[in-house]
């Protein structure tokens, strides 16, 4: 893109400073440090985003779920054109990215991703090449603006966009928020959740579905644009109407969506699908996702699913019956402290697995499954779930802080 | 309809289950089975006629735009109305409690028609979204347990002459007007702003629906083992918070 321009001496500071921060924070053992870093870095030169960012092509990539690993895929895919600086462990908002940046000041691409809430910021300060929207779906009740109201934000912040923008048709509050942008990638990524755009974003119109992946509005016309990448089974077909096989390690159709997703990314930035998809395969694990632990004597692959759509997919990929599986939830402020999207689950497809049930609301989930007829355990550790579990391997389902205490316990 | 069996009405699915308003359903649905009832559920779409002969009906949460929308359509449609008018069992929670009120604020700070079928009038509190868990002693006309539910809403909700509240609040805001009352009801027509859902935490609630419509002062017993220790540890958890 541009050649780079030497960092300002604030923005040199800035990023010294947070720098200073992050290694005070790793040493007190509160984590990698990458966000209180950027945060120090930001309160030192607010513009630091967009002095870091200068001299790299970026995408942003941005969804309900799937943005960490698409985020990944992405970031392996861009390495066979040059250097990518990315923020690999999902701290996604403008502290986390900032801290990613200043790792950058030698690569060519940037890959990020971004909290749905902090797109526009993100977008508006980076002057980003290519943005990629993958879903949106119901997140954390307690206090998430409802979808549509996001989609909306999304497409007035977009308007005008100078940013390619890649985007999935078979989401309806993503082709809302994405048909103001003058350059759209329309991709054929599926998206099993529905119960989120029933009503037309558009008019309010119901939604009609009259197979699988049509959608489209009565009312006002409004519905599914032509996509020119499509994900059909294992493989990925491109606008020149090639078909390129998916080989990845990851497991399940989202990540086939996230890799099409991907490698359209890719090929805005002029890598080639095949190329791209080919590195997307020596991802083994995202951030501890779909790790396979040893513990106990037990193959414990871990799975995190943090909404209803996510828990969609997890369902999906796991083991037939009767591979034994572990499902853990909590309530605490990074889950969302409202656990009534449990309801919103279908549960009735764990029918015929054993399964154990553990976390902070442990009680919740053990009346859900009770009512939808399942035959489950609880378990007040993880540790005597897995015991209780017959040796194998166990398919372990967590939101998102269930997720991180079960890695902890295994020794993830 | 013979009173061995039961006919659920889920009203606009589409529109208002944004917060597991399905579990309601569900566990109506479940504890009619484990009595032997045969249980027809209708999910009715906002594109689609609701149906006047309907045993019970439930109307759960939404967000503003699709609440103003499904008062629109039920006002348009009128199924619900008769139904009503007949004696039909209805419990509704939060958007969908506003939406039987005679009125409420609509997305576009406007002032909505509801259906009238409850004595209530909601407003947009001015303070700060009451979310949390509840803890409230249902009016002892019901005979329910103490009722343990999470609020999640910005309403304010004052009730009319024409209802009695619900419950009355011990921990939590409910109808957020200040003076401890929750939800509303008449007859056979229940709101709440409990979510939870409020029937996983309070299934004597989805019995008292369904011996109102078998007409029986009492019910076998189902196994209530985790019903009983969630609801334990949320009325636990109501009182440590505050
Ligand atoms: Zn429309």
């Amino acid at each position: 893109m541009s050649e780079s321009t030497p960092l300002s001496a604030r923005a040199r500071l800035a990023v010294t400073a947070g720098k200073a921060a992050a290694a005070v924070s790793r040493a007190a053992g509160r984590g990698s440090g990458s966000v209180i870093g950027g945060r120090v870095a930001l309160k030192f030169d607010p513009e630091l985003l967009s002095r870091l960012a200068g001299h790299l092509d970026v995408v942003l990539i941005s969804a309900t779920n799937g943005k960490t690993t698409t985020t990944r895929l992405v970031a392996e895919a861009l390495r066979a054109g040059g250097e990518v600086v990315s923020n690999a462990l999902g701290a996604n908002m403008p502290a986390g990215i900032t801290s990613a940046l200043s790792a950058g000041a030698n690569a060519r691409f940037a890959a990020l991703e971004v909290d749905e809430k902090y797109l526009i910021a993100v977008a508006q300060d980076v002057n980003p090449k290519a943005i990629a929207l993958l879903n949106l779906s119901r997140d954390q009740l307690d206090r998430a603006a409802e979808t549509r109201m996001m989609a909306e934000h999304w497409r007035e912040g977009l308007q005008g966009t100078k940013a390619t923008v890649i985007a999935n048709a078979d989401d309806p509050l993503i082709v809302w928020a994405a048909s103001s942008c003058p350059n759209v990638v329309w991709v054929a990524a599926g998206q099993a959740w529905k119960d989120d755009a029933w009503s037309c974003p558009s008019c309010g119109g119901v939604l009609q579905r009259p197979d699988d992946t049509t959608w489209r509005c009565a009312e006002c016309g409004f519905g599914r644009p032509t996509p020119t990448w499509v994900l059909t089974g294992d493989s990925v077909l491109d606008p020149h109407g090639s078909t390129w096989p998916i080989h990845l390690q990851l497991p399940g159709r989202a990540n086939k969506a996230n890799a099409t997703s991907a490698a359209a990314v890719a090929a805005t930035f002029g890598i080639a699908p095949q190329v791209a998809l080919q590195r997307m395969q020596s991802v083994a694990a995202v951030a501890g996702r779909y790790d396979v632990v040893q513990y106990e004597g037990r193959d414990i692959r871990l799975l995190l699913a943090k909404n209803p759509a996510g828990w969609l997919e997890t369902f999906s990929l796991i083991d037939p019956p009767p591979a034994p599986v572990i499902l853990g939830v909590n309530a605490r402020g990074a889950d969302g402290t409202d656990t009534s999207w449990l309801w919103d689950v279908d549960y009735t497809r764990l029918t015929g697995h054993p399964i154990a049930v553990i976390g902070d609301r442990r009680l919740d989930l053990a009346v859900r499954l009770e009512v939808a007829g399942q035959n489950f355990q609880v378990f007040d550790t993880a540790a005597e779930a897995i015991r209780n579990s017959p040796p194998g391997r166990i398919e372990a389902i967590a939101n998102y802080t269930a997720f991180q205490d079960l890695r902890r316990v295994v020794g993830n | 309809m013979t009173a061995s069996s039961l006919r659920l009405i889920w009203v606009y699915p589409d529109l208002l289950s944004t917060y597991g308003d399905q579990g309601n359903v569900l566990v109506v649905e479940r504890r009619a089975r484990q009595r032997g009832l045969a249980v027809e559920r209708v999910d009715v779409r906002s594109d689609q006629p609701i149906p006047t002969t309907g045993d019970i009906y439930l109307i759960g949460g939404g967000e503003d735009r699709p609440q103003r929308l499904a008062a629109e359509r039920l006002r348009r449609d009128g199924g619900l109305t008769k139904a009503a008018e007949s004696g039909a069992i209805i419990f509704s929670v939060c958007a969908g409690y506003q939406i039987l009120g005679r009125e409420f604020i609509n997305d576009l700070g406007e002032r909505e028609a509801g259906l009238g079928l409850l004595d209530v009038i909601s407003v947009r509190g001015t303070g700060a979204r009451c979310v949390g868990d509840v803890l409230a002693d249902v009016d002892d006309a019901l005979g329910l347990p103490q009722l343990t539910g999470f609020e999640n809403h910005q309403g304010v909700t004052q009730l009319g002459p024409g209802v009695r509240p619900f419950a009355r609040v011990h921990f939590g805001n409910g109808n957020g007007t200040g003076d401890g009352t929750e939800g509303a009801w008449r007859d056979t027509v229940f709101g709440t702003y409990m979510h939870g859902p409020v029937m996983a935490r309070n299934p004597q609630i989805a019995d008292l629906l369904l011996r109102l419509h078998l007409d029986v002062p009492s019910l076998p017993p189902v196994d209530d083992r985790w019903y009983d220790a969630l609801r334990a540890e949320r009325i636990a958890a109501a009182t440590q918070t505050v």
